[in-house]
């Protein structure tokens, strides 16, 4: 197969760990930057500091300009109507709370909330803390054994008391690509509001929000290859106008008196206060990077990936696979018979090899399969077929020394 | 009867044997295998410590002036650790207990596994054991 080879253009893969070459398989909790994020982040600092937004100096003018840029360039990547639908926010888990907390002053007791069990806590916990608070029901779109959403189902828990239906685009704890479209068309048809997260699906996958006529899509800078405490909310205008500020303060405001302001327009409405600015600026050269690489080119190489480990991975005779969807994305969630993930993790961190293991933040799938967690391998565009056989060899070791 | 000091000193060189860290987690694991079961009963959710990595589950009894523990967890490396761990405390006086630091677990290269960021339960474990300790001082017979 023919593979990009993309590691030169990340420093920190170049290092020992525990005395052996690093090989990094937990990209779903976080990419390793290129170093042009890292290069464009000092050369802000060094170069262009500055609050945006205020001052007629020629620095606060020059952050603003480079700031605005990179709105504009992801308004361009997923496809939005207008740049002010974008929403820069802290990441993911800050874009499901600003829309879960507006929707508090339009949903009443009685009023029905769906979610699936397939969910990140971050797209399940504030979606309960609005119920809560609102006195909506929580409904929930079922999990079938091969980690797909049992959408034949949907259609009997839809109906006009439906206000929202919240669900992830690509699952961190499996791998499975959820059917976006008929979802929110279905959702569409009894005229509920639906939010995606897809915080999993931004480094795998082109976006095109409104071929999806998604109403909000959520995604963090730091799962595709850009700096952390950056992500972005879409939302489309008519539902964003709908939704009350999440926090006040400078910056989202057009007037202030004493006991009463008025509030700015799109998007500064929900960006209070001086923004996570060289976030936002090595979010622009992150995009600019894996624009340049071509995310159709990524989702092959990591495709081509995931069949390769899959396959070497399913003869070795102790591996349980968990998640067999159709539709899978650069994630494969196993456990080893008869060993906790938690053994097999610290093992393989003595080879080298870093994994994630655990419920991956989302308990309720493990508690479905019955199980405390699995040990979890996610692929990124710099991911190499030798990394898969190291981290193969290193399992195999590994399974030696359990038993 | 034997000192907290002695105990470090034997499980110090016992791991001084291995070059490789092979060796020593195929050790740490059979440690974790011989560790005795614990009771059951005592395996309730007052015992219980989340991890959010790995459970561990933490008992004590005040016998005479020392203290008995009994420990458990699902994970194998985690049980290997709890077995050293309460091997250095065991029927120690609560007085002991409250002040003991752990140290050893650094001279033999394991301190990883105690470091929060692992969330294995063995954190919070060697809190509670302290906790014990300062609870039963005063307390004994």
């Amino acid at each position: 197969m023919k593979q990009l080879n993309l590691k030169h253009d990340f420093p920190i893969l170049d290092q020992k760990i525990n005395g052996k070459p690093l090989v990094y398989l937990d990209s779903a909790a976080t990419t390793q930057k290129p170093q042009v994020v890292i290069d464009t982040i000092v050369e802000y600092y060094k170069s262009s500091n500055s609050n945006v937004h205020r001052g007629v100096h020629s620095l606060s003018e020059r952050a603003t300009d480079s700031f605005e840029a990179v709105r504009s360039a992801l308004c361009q990547y997923i496809n939005a109507a207008h740049e002010y639908e974008i929403i820069f926010t802290k990441g993911t888990t800050d874009s499901v709370n600003l829309v879960a907390h507006g929707f508090r002053s339009l949903l009443n007791p009685g009023d029905e909330i769906i979610v699936s069990e397939l969910e990140h806590h971050s797209n399940l916990v504030p979606w309960q803390m609005l119920a809560q608070v609102s006195g909506a029901k929580l409904v929930f779109i079922p999990m079938l054994e091969s980690g797909e959403l049992d959408i034949s189902i949907l259609d009997s828990l839809l109906n006009s008391r439906t206000k929202i239906v919240a669900f992830n685009h690509i699952s961190n704890a499996l791998g499975t690509v959820n059917p976006v479209k008929k979802i929110i068309s279905a959702a569409h048809a009894v005229g509920a509001c639906v939010f995606v997260d897809g915080a999993q699906a931004f480094p795998h996958m082109a976006i095109n929000v409104q071929e999806l006529d998604v109403d909000f899509y959520a995604g963090s800078a730091h799962k595709m290859y850009g700096p952390s405490g950056i992500g972005l909310l879409y939302g489309k205008s008519e539902w964003l106008e709908k939704l009350p500020p999440y926090q006040g303060g400078g910056e989202m405001i057009a007037e202030v008196k004493l006991k009463e302001s008025t509030y700015a327009g799109l998007p500064h409405k929900f960006e209070a206060g001086t923004p996570n600015i060289e976030g936002v600026i090595g979010w622009g050269a992150a995009l600019k990077w894996l624009e340049g690489i071509g995310i159709e080119n990524i989702k092959k190489h990591e495709d081509d990936l995931l069949i390769y480990a899959r396959g070497l991975l399913s003869e070795i005779p102790d591996v349980i696979f968990y998640g067999s969807a159709k539709d899978r994305a650069a994630v494969i969630s196993f456990g080893i018979k008869g060993s906790h993930p938690y053994d097999v993790g610290v093992l393989l961190d003595q080879m080298g090899i870093a994994v994630r293991t655990g419920h991956h933040c989302a308990q309720p799938i493990m508690t479905s399969f019955k199980i405390p967690g699995t040990v979890r391998i996610s692929l990124a565009a710099y991911t190499s077929k030798d990394d898969i056989d190291m981290f193969i060899v290193a399992l195999k070791k590994t399974i030696l020394i359990l038993n | 009867m034997e000192t907290i000091g002695d105990r470090e000193e034997d499980i110090i060189e016992e791991f001084s044997f291995f070059d490789d860290w092979m060796d020593k987690y195929t050790h740490l694991i059979s440690l974790g295998k011989e560790l005795e079961q614990m009771i059951p009963e005592n395996k309730t959710s007052e015992n219980q410590i989340k991890g959010c990595q790995s459970q561990v589950w933490l008992n004590a009894e005040l016998t005479e002036n020392s203290i008995l523990f009994q420990a458990d967890s699902d994970a194998i490396i985690t049980r290997g650790m709890i077995a050293l761990l309460l091997r250095v405390v065991q029927g120690q006086t609560p007085e002991k207990i409250a002040s003991y630091d752990f140290n050893f677990i650094e001279k033999i290269g394991l301190t990883t596994h105690l470091s929060p960021s692992r969330a294995n339960g063995l954190v919070s474990m060697v809190k509670q054991i302290r906790l014990y300790g300062v609870a039963f001082q005063g307390k004994t017979k």
